[in-house]
């Protein structure tokens, strides 16, 4: 994508398109207008607000992959096919997971534990440290997400997560989902389903989905609201973060691990 | 003698191409698809001169926020363009905006730029489902995932988390 920095005076052009901005909003069609009004989407991501979630894998049921589907059909994750002659453990090595499923198995008393993991939203994420374009960046409410028009594909970010909740397309996808762009050559992970909850969604595709199969294993919500019900969860249950130990301050927390 | 008629003669073409262009002009002479829902409506999201010149800064103008700042009811959102801009076939399929003379391709493929816009983005509007819930009826069953269920079934169903 060409940047276009051969127009002279562009301060000049922003002003002139919002004064015609302005002036056109009264002369575009009556249907039109309602498509530019909808509350809670203009002002943005807001630092007073921090997404997180909280995962209780103790209700995260085994051989259960509800979210995962949710999110491959939400994201269109399942519109991209294995390329053909490419081996299944290739395939599986390298197809996109937004979310995955994870089974703990307790080496001494052998209790086994199941945990959906993705990008954990970290407060300080590797990711973004490592990116040399700042496609790979956090969103003032804490999303940490890739701005697939920056992103060049070099993938440090897969290399300095954690978690391995990054995927990179190999291939060309030829339908996609109008929510969800997305095209071959670039880094892409969980985004906590921004345009949902920009659009004004409270939920995630993942726990709908969880909720739906009767689980509730998965709930999403500004952390910083000390009224939400993920804050007051948080405060009630003990909970953790995965690999603490790197002090992220991950957005993603889980109870009875 | 000679040059002087030359110059007439490149003059009066000038003219009648001037003339040619002008009434192509008043007969709108327009990029805007058959059959798209923009060839039923009298302007874009700015004026039309505006739009010709411009696009392609509104259009990173506006990724800008919504994809960095969150800023979703953007004027000129890429979903947009192609929600208005698309023309359906005779069968009443949408076809892509960047197929051969449809709208994002005509100019383009004039002016030798091939933004690769929509290797990622959908080139169709995609039915049943509003501009990245922008233009959403309050009233519609806002899940595509899950038909059936309400929005206000499922604050009920998610209300069963508090208990977590
Ligand atoms: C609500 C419907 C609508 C939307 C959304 C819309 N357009 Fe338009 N557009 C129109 C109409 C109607 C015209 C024709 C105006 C006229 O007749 O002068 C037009 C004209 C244009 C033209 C000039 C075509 C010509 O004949 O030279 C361009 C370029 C254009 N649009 C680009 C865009 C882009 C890019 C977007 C997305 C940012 C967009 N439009 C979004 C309705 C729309
Ligand atoms: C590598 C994939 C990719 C390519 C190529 C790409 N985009 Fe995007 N684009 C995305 C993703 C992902 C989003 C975020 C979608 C969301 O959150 O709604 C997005 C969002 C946008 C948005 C905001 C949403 C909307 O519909 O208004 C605009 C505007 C946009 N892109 C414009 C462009 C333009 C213009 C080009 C071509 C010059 C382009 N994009 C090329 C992946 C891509
Ligand atoms: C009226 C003719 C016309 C139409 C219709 C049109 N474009 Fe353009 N577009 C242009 C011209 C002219 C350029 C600029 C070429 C240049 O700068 O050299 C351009 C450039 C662009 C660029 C920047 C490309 C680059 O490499 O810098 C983008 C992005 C773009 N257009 C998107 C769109 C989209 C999306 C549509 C369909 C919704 C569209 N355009 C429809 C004429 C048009």
């Amino acid at each position: 994508m060409s940047q276009k920095n051969d127009q002279p005076n562009m301060k000049r052009r922003e002003f002139l398109g919002k004064t015609i901005a302005a002036a056109s909003v009264a002369t575009i069609a009556p249907g039109v207008m309602l498509t530019v009004a909808r509350a809670g989407s203009d002002e943005g991501a807001s630092g007073a607000t921090r997404w997180g979630m909280l995962i209780n894998t103790a209700k995260c049921a085994n051989g259960c992959s509800a979210c995962v589907d949710a999110c491959d059909k939400e994201n269109g994750i399942d519109l991209l096919t294995k390329p053909e002659g490419q081996s299944d453990e290739m395939w599986n090595a390298q197809r996109p997971q937004w979310i995955r499923k994870v089974t703990l198995r307790d080496k001494q008393t052998g209790v086994v534990s199941n945990l959906p993991m993705m990008c954990q939203h970290c407060e300080k994420p590797p990711c973004v440290d490592v990116c040399p374009t700042t496609a790979s960046f956090k969103r003032a409410d804490g999303i940490v997400m890739v701005d697939r028009h920056l992103c060049i594909g070099c993938r440090y970010c897969m290399m300095a997560c954690p978690y391995k909740a990054r995927s990179f397309i190999h291939s060309d996808i030829a339908e996609q989902v109008v929510q969800a762009p997305r095209g071959k050559g670039c880094v892409e992970s969980c985004n906590l389903c921004a345009n949902r909850i920009d659009g004004g969604a409270a939920t995630t595709a993942c726990q709908d989905a969880c909720a739906a199969q009767g689980h509730h294993a998965i709930l999403f919500g500004d952390i910083k609201d000390p009224n939400s019900a993920i804050s007051k969860a948080l405060k009630t249950f003990e909970s953790k973060q995965i690999r603490a130990d790197l002090e992220l301050n991950t957005g993603v927390r889980y109870t009875n691990v | 003698m000679r040059s002087s008629t030359g110059i007439k003669r490149f003059a009066g073409l000038l003219m009648g191409g001037a003339i040619a262009l002008l009434s192509m002009g008043a007969q709108s002479e327009s990029a805007v698809t058959q059959g798209s829902r923009a060839a039923t409506m009298d302007a874009c999201v700015a004026p039309t001169a505006e739009m010709r010149r411009n696009h392609m800064d509104y259009l990173k103008h506006d990724r800008v926020q919504s994809v960095r700042e969150g800023v979703r009811d953007t004027k000129n959102s890429l979903v947009g363009c192609v929600d208005c801009h698309a023309s359906k076939d005779d069968s009443g399929n949408y076809k892509s905006i960047v197929a051969e003379g449809e709208f994002c391709q005509s100019c383009h493929s004039y002016v030798a730029v091939q933004p690769a816009c929509f290797q990622c983005h959908r080139k169709t509007p995609q039915q049943g489902h509003a501009a990245l819930g922008m233009n959403q009826d309050a009233a519609e069953p806002a899940l595509g995932l899950l038909p059936g269920i309400s929005r206000s079934d499922l604050s009920e169903l998610h209300a069963n988390v508090m208990e977590h």
